[in-house]
């Protein structure tokens, strides 16, 4: 299970991150929403959304073994083990491995799918790998 | 250059809330107002007083208390006594539909009176998330500069790079320099050039429009204020105000104007608002256009649209993203939205929703709001059509309909050339200028330039119009659905139900009914303004008031029902109004009338052909009105009126009787 973005549907309302927020820390501050959105304007007008689609990238290159896939298939970060090197934040390539000044370490998606929920858009989705093609869907769309 | 930060309470209003770092925790709330004097290069941060959230709120309520304490009487409009308010609501920045807006608060320099605006997008909830309700801009700064706001770090930085470009490139080039994460509003080279219905741009595409806005900040040679907020705001009841916030989304998604309304957003009511013979044609002179297809929301959808483009955390984003493409130019833009439609394509008589876009463009870039913009030009058009101004004072023939014509006036407006300068001014003080019964049919009142509903045949909407406190504008009160179709019923219900086909009786509304149903809307619809949210889940889909009221308890720890919120709309409505009669000079019932056209000339044509509202039937309902209001003859609040409103100190001064 993982989670898949649908560019063309997404209007840039955020609700995303600030639904992230209260549900993972119990706040209300999209900053520490663990997805972002970009705006490609005023060329060519779109959306971009950035997320967690648990690549592992992050735990690869973290030297103390920090960030464990656990049985769900997700990547999770130990707080404790962490040394705050942020060589995940650099390697991460979609750019979704956090930071924020309230937080010691990076942190990152858990898949709690509050973002799936919550966007008035539908799109987030999450899928099983290779259960469906959002490139091609995307393109539909377009 | 750096500016300094001195965290000291100034305010007088005695405090019991809890302190965090110096500073209340206030549930709802950021806690702080932030204040730069620019004359002096000052910046400073005060708690947010208590008692002006306990009896004002928030957004337009602030601006409201703020605008009447703090601006001298008489202070002109573009001198540094003025102040320019940034404020949010406490419900801005929280998880609730449509919960990204920022209402903007000065003098204005279109009316001399009280004057706000506010826009969605994502500022307002930056502004929150890095600490700050209110922002003040008061002085006026040596040479153009920026406010920068990155969470604590405050500061007055140079803009002189930014000077004399567009909006929306100078929003592109502040991005650049600071990153995607900050939110932006700029004011265009018609701010700069003081033209006095300058606007204020965000988000590629978001206005703060009316009122003159971005004059004050061009006054003030501030080009553009930059936020990044990265902090939370305290809740009082987070575990209830989620839950309510994701099952408010769900009740929004099961209207059917979520599916039904949103694909057009605004401009979906076009065809309605021309089946009913309430479209401004032509600089007002009728009201219904044959080509409304050519420029309504489905023209948009099927020619114009590449994204759909949302305001913080909004389930319904009337912002349709697009290209035009025209003999004129081409460009990328947001909208054109129902009343850059009704202005552009109606009274100005563009034939195409391309040419609307286009002009659309021009007025964002340069800064200018669409609705006085082209009002003014509508009228320059029939004054030439008139001949009471010559190809030779406006440099070329113009017509209604012409791009080229369009665009050419835009443009000497922007820049103040030739007779720009004098449309600048805005069409009131054009018209008194130029004279020659040119004052007859300029549409505004106030000053301030009307919107996109012509209502001859529409009593309510007109004395909408006449008392809205900024002037012509139809925000404070929609009651066209009142006067066309006897009903208060959501927007959706409205288009979907359709009008009636042919021509209309003259309306029945009463005087008293007039006056009852302007009223009631005048303190729901800028309730919204206080509270920091959209109102258009209510207006266009009839998303329940109660789910407000709900969210605004759990979110605050304040419980008052949406009727005790209502009274608070209500006592700010009394002292908009004041402030208004306290400045500008012989303030009373003559600044209440519409422009003579709508008294003494019929409609021409269409399905409201022969009506028009006598200056006797105005008088009444403004006898109606005042009546309801509490305040006397002129139409000025009586002293008891204002005491009875919690508005003891405003009834202090001497000119309230």
């Amino acid at each position: 299970m993982k989670l898949s973005a649908i560019n063309e549907k997404c209007s840039g309302c955020g609700t995303c991150r600030l639904s992230c927020s209260l549900e993972n820390f119990s706040t209300v501050s999209p900053s520490k929403g663990m997805l972002k959105i970009e705006g490609l304007f005023p060329s060519p007008g779109k959306y971009l959304i950035h997320l967690c689609d648990q690549c592992g990238v992050c735990a690869e290159t973290c030297p103390v073994d920090a960030i464990q896939i656990n049985d769900a298939g997700v990547y999770i970060l130990n707080e404790d083990e962490c040394i705050s090197c942020m060589a995940c934040t650099d390697a991460c390539p979609k750019g979704v491995m956090m930071t924020h000044k309230d937080f010691n370490t990076p942190f990152k998606c858990i898949l709690c799918k509050a973002c799936v929920e919550s966007c008035p858009r539908d799109a987030i989705i999450s899928v099983e790998d290779g259960d469906i093609d959002v490139k091609k869907m995307e393109k539909e769309i377009a | 250059m750096n500016g300094y930060n001195k965290n000291v309470g100034t305010t007088g209003y005695g405090d019991s809330d809890k302190m965090d770092g110096g500073y209340p925790l206030i549930n709802g709330y950021a806690g702080k107002i932030l204040r730069i004097d620019l004359t002096k290069e000052e910046i400073v941060k005060e708690p947010l007083p208590k008692k002006m959230r306990d009896d004002f709120i928030g957004g337009r309520g602030f601006v409201a208390k703020m605008l009447f304490d703090e601006i001298p009487q008489g202070t002109d409009p573009l001198s540094e006594d003025n102040i320019f308010l940034a404020t949010t609501g406490p419900l801005t920045g929280h998880f609730l539909p449509a919960s990204g807006k920022t209402h903007f608060g000065t003098k204005s320099p279109s009316t001399g009176g009280y004057a706000d605006s506010n826009m969605g997008g994502h500022f307002g909830p930056a502004l929150k998330y890095a600490g700050y309700d209110v922002l003040v801009l008061k002085g006026k700064a040596k040479e153009p500069r920026y406010i920068f706001i990155d969470d604590d770090v405050v500061e007055i930085r140079s803009a002189q790079k930014y000077w004399n470009k567009g909006s929306m490139v100078t929003e592109e080039m502040i991005k650049k320099d600071l990153g995607e994460d900050f939110q932006i509003i700029t004011i265009g080279p018609a701010g700069e050039k003081h033209v006095k219905f300058s606007c204020i741009t965000h988000d590629f595409g978001r206005q703060a429009g009316r009122t003159g806005i971005g004059v004050v900040l061009g006054a003030k040679n501030i080009k553009a204020i930059a936020v990044r907020g990265t902090g939370s705001i305290p809740l009082f009841d987070v575990e209830k105000a989620y839950k309510k916030g994701k099952e408010a989304y769900q009740i929004v998604f099961s209207k059917p104007g979520f599916k039904g309304w949103t694909p057009q957003g605004t401009a979906g009511i076009t065809d309605w608002v021309n089946d009913v013979g309430a479209f401004p044609t032509k600089n007002f002179k009728t009201s219904h256009i044959e080509h409304s297809n050519n420029i309504n929301g489905e023209a948009i959808i099927n020619r114009l649209k590449i994204t759909d483009k949302g305001c913080f955390c909004c389930p319904t984003p009337c912002g349709k993203y697009g290209h035009t493409k025209t003999k004129s130019g081409d460009a990328y833009m947001e909208g054109p939205e129902f009343e850059t439609i009704s202005l552009f394509g109606g009274s100005c008589f563009l034939q195409t929703i391309e040419d609307v876009a286009y002009a659309n463009y021009l007025c964002d870039e340069l800064g200018l709001d669409t609705i006085s913009t082209a009002s003014v030009i509508a009228w320059t058009i029939e004054c030439f059509e008139k001949g009471i101004l010559t190809c030779e004072e406006i440099g070329k023939n113009v017509a209604f309909g012409d791009l080229e014509s369009i665009v050419y006036l835009i443009n000497l407006i922007a820049d103040r050339k030739g007779l720009g300068d004098l449309l600048a001014d805005g069409v009131k003080i054009a018209s008194e200028k130029i004279g020659k019964g040119s004052e007859k049919f300029a549409i505004h009142v106030k000053g301030l330039e009307w919107t996109g509903y012509e209502c001859r045949n529409a009593p309510s909407m007109m004395l909408a119009y006449m008392t809205a406190d900024i002037g012509a504008h139809h925000n404070r009160a929609w009651v066209l659905g009142h006067d066309m179709a006897g009903s208060a019923a959501n927007v959706h219900d409205l288009i979907t139900a359709g009008a009636c086909a042919g021509k209309r009786e003259k309306s029945a509304t009463t005087g008293e009914q007039a006056a009852i149903n302007v009223s009631k809307s005048q303190h729901t619809r800028p309730l919204f303004d206080v509270l920091g949210i959209c109102r258009l889940q209510l207006m266009e889909l009839g998303f329940e008031v109660e789910n407000y009221a709900e969210l605004y308890s759990y979110i605050t720890g304040d419980n008052k029902t949406w009727e005790e919120l209502m009274k608070v709309s209500e006592k700010i409505w009394h002292l908009t109004r004041a402030f208004s009669a306290r400045e500008i000079p012989d303030f009373g019932r003559a600044m209440d009338y519409p422009p003579l056209r709508f008294s003494e000339e019929p409609v021409p044509s269409g399905p409201n052909e022969g009506h028009s509202i006598p200056r006797k039937q105005l008088d009444g309902m403004l006898d109606a009105y005042y009546k309801v209001r509490g305040w006397d003859n002129n139409g000025i609040p009586t002293k008891e009126t204002l005491k009875s409103q919690g508005l003891e100190d405003v009834a202090l001064c001497s000119m309230f009787k």
